[in-house]
């Protein structure tokens, strides 16, 4: 007898509307169904009137998590009709603000995984180091989120003199807590047991399913639009696209993690370099945008953003088409939930990192169409987490 | 443990006033459950950040849970579109009564940057009613402390 399980779409396993449809023969998923159109705000119409300027505030807000992503991907489109030459101290302040907002979503992930197989501490460390983070951006952009920094030609505000040591300070005083927790993860016997061999897609499957970021790299596919079309400054910058081989959520993970330390990495640099480069030189001045059409992406933290603009000559764009990486992710889940058990597919559906904002956006236990409750989204954490501690008690 | 010692009345001024049943009803800890709508994500964010260790809201004896039928706060955040509008209401009447509405972000308050959008379905007070409105985008994770904390001192 099969058993539908909905997860969604008001559901604390995710912080966002989506419904998802478990299948269940026992404990065994055998069939998965989504659903999406809680988060549709019509972004792509209402960007149709706007102009070219306030659209930045608007993309911004497709994903709080993504805010830099999304400005990032539009500039480049935006930049690319107009034919725009970027001063290079504006390259470098994109490239840090990208990937500052890395750091702060991957460690946010890795609070969020911690929360899902029952180590609340992981969670709470997690989400304290990524405080610094925060803090960093509010030195350098003003706000800890939405940080509008981004404008055509360049960037609003410049990094001073002033700054710089401020922000290595910090980002010196993460590397050491990063190496506490992720030595405190990955020693872990349990959570290696919990998340090996769980939710494996293979390099094939990825390739078939057109999966981005770290989903598709942990399955040994190189694919990373900073190094495949490199945009600001990347091309200039010394960093290597990090890669697994199993596919599974614990490989998801380990991408995760040294991709942080590539972060660091490249933020440093771009610190480096920009003490070099003449302050206040940060935005090239861009008088209109000509008929055309542009094409940007950029890579979120979740894979690769694609924006396309179609400019008429006027001040707002015909059309802005936007997909994001989630948009593809979340239809792996067909391959990696089908065959795990239900406390499994939920890590499983949690390692892909879904960005239901950028798709367009899940949580109570209660299926919209039966108006049946079957199991609701604690009862799955709460399964997922008393599978943990029987494990705890094996070993 | 000094037994002269007295709470600022200042601080806490609904503990002089007489509690009446809604009053007495907020009095202790308060569970919260949180409802996102077709939000960005930001205010969902700084809402979790306030659990975390450097905001702590637990120490108010707030806490997040999962499911509305034992909540006494509703918080909710993200423009409200024509699809997650009924959901809310549902949300809304499976709630028990006293319920304090917390319009959460510029979107909660008014709709936002999306009111122009064509899926979108009037802000939050349209829809239930509000007790609580914590304006920004996102708002500080201090503001909605803040907003919280507030409402209790009035009440």
């Amino acid at each position: 007898m099969k058993t539908i399980i909905p997860v969604g779409p008001y559901h604390p396993l995710q912080e966002e509307p989506e419904l998802f449809k478990l299948f269940c023969d026992g404990e065994t998923v055998v069939d998965i169904e989504w659903e999406t159109g809680y988060n549709h705000r019509g972004i792509e119409k209402i960007n149709e009137s706007k102009t070219f300027e306030q659209i930045f505030f608007v993309v911004e807000r497709i994903c709080g998590i993504c805010s830099t992503s999304h400005p990032f991907a539009y500039a480049n489109a935006v930049e690319e009709i107009a034919n725009v030459n970027v001063p290079d101290r504006a390259k470098y302040i994109r490239c840090i603000i990208g990937e500052l907002e890395r750091l702060h979503s991957h460690l946010l992930w890795v609070g969020l995984a911690g929360h899902f197989i029952g180590y609340n501490t992981v969670f709470m460390w997690a989400w304290k180091y990524r405080e610094p983070v925060l803090d960093l951006f509010e030195i350098i952009t003003g706000n800890r989120n939405s940080y509008a920094m981004f404008k055509i030609g360049g960037v609003r505000r410049d990094i001073t003199a002033q700054q710089i040591p401020a922000i290595r300070k910090i980002l010196n005083a993460l590397k050491p807590k990063a190496d506490l927790l992720f030595g405190a993860v990955l020693d872990d016997p349990v959570i290696h047991m919990r998340t090996k061999g769980i939710g494996i897609l293979t390099k094939q499957d990825v390739i078939d399913y057109c999966a981005v970021g770290p989903t598709a790299r942990a399955s040994g596919l190189a694919i990373d639009i900073r190094k495949d079309d490199p945009y600001a400054a990347y091309g200039m910058l010394d960093w290597k696209v990090i890669t697994a081989q199993e596919g599974d959520v614990f490989a998801k993970a380990a991408v995760r993690f040294l991709e942080i330390y590539e972060s660091i990495k490249i933020i440093e640099q771009s610190l480096a370099a920009i003490e070099k480069l003449p302050e206040g030189d940060i935005s090239a001045i861009v008088k209109n945008i000509p008929v055309g059409m542009g094409c940007g992406r950029a890579e979120a933290p979740r894979g690769e953003v694609f924006h396309f603009v179609k400019s008429d000559g006027s001040n707002s764009p015909v059309r802005h088409k936007i997909r994001a990486p989630s948009y593809v992710n979340v239809a792996t889940f067909k391959k990696s939930c089908v065959g795990q058990s239900i406390s499994d597919a939920t890590l499983a559906l949690a390692a892909v990192d879904p960005c239901y904002c950028c798709t367009e956006r899940m949580a109570f236990a209660y299926d919209a169409y039966t108006k049946k409750k079957i199991m609701d989204g604690n009862d799955l954490i709460r399964h997922s987490q008393k599978r943990t501690e029987e494990l705890k008690r094996k070993l | 443990m000094d037994t002269n010692f007295q709470l600022p009345s200042s601080d806490f001024p609904q503990i002089k006033k007489t509690l009446g049943f809604k009053e007495h009803c907020f009095k202790k800890s308060l569970w919260l459950y949180h409802f996102g709508g077709a939000s960005c994500n930001n205010c969902d964010i700084e809402i979790l950040d306030c659990l975390t260790p450097r905001y702590d809201v637990e120490r108010f004896g707030m806490l997040l849970i999962g499911s509305v039928r034992h909540a006494d706060v509703l918080l909710v955040n993200g423009s409200i579109n024509t699809k997650c509008r009924d959901r809310l209401l549902e949300i809304y009447k499976q709630a028990p009564r006293p319920i304090v509405v917390v319009a959460i972000g510029a979107c909660g308050c008014t709709g936002g940057i999306f009111a122009e959008g064509n899926t979108f379905a009037g802000p939050v007070d349209k829809i239930i009613p509000v007790d609580v409105y914590i304006p920004g985008c996102p708002p500080k994770p201090e503001a909605i402390l803040a907003g919280i904390v507030n409402f209790l001192n009035k009440k």
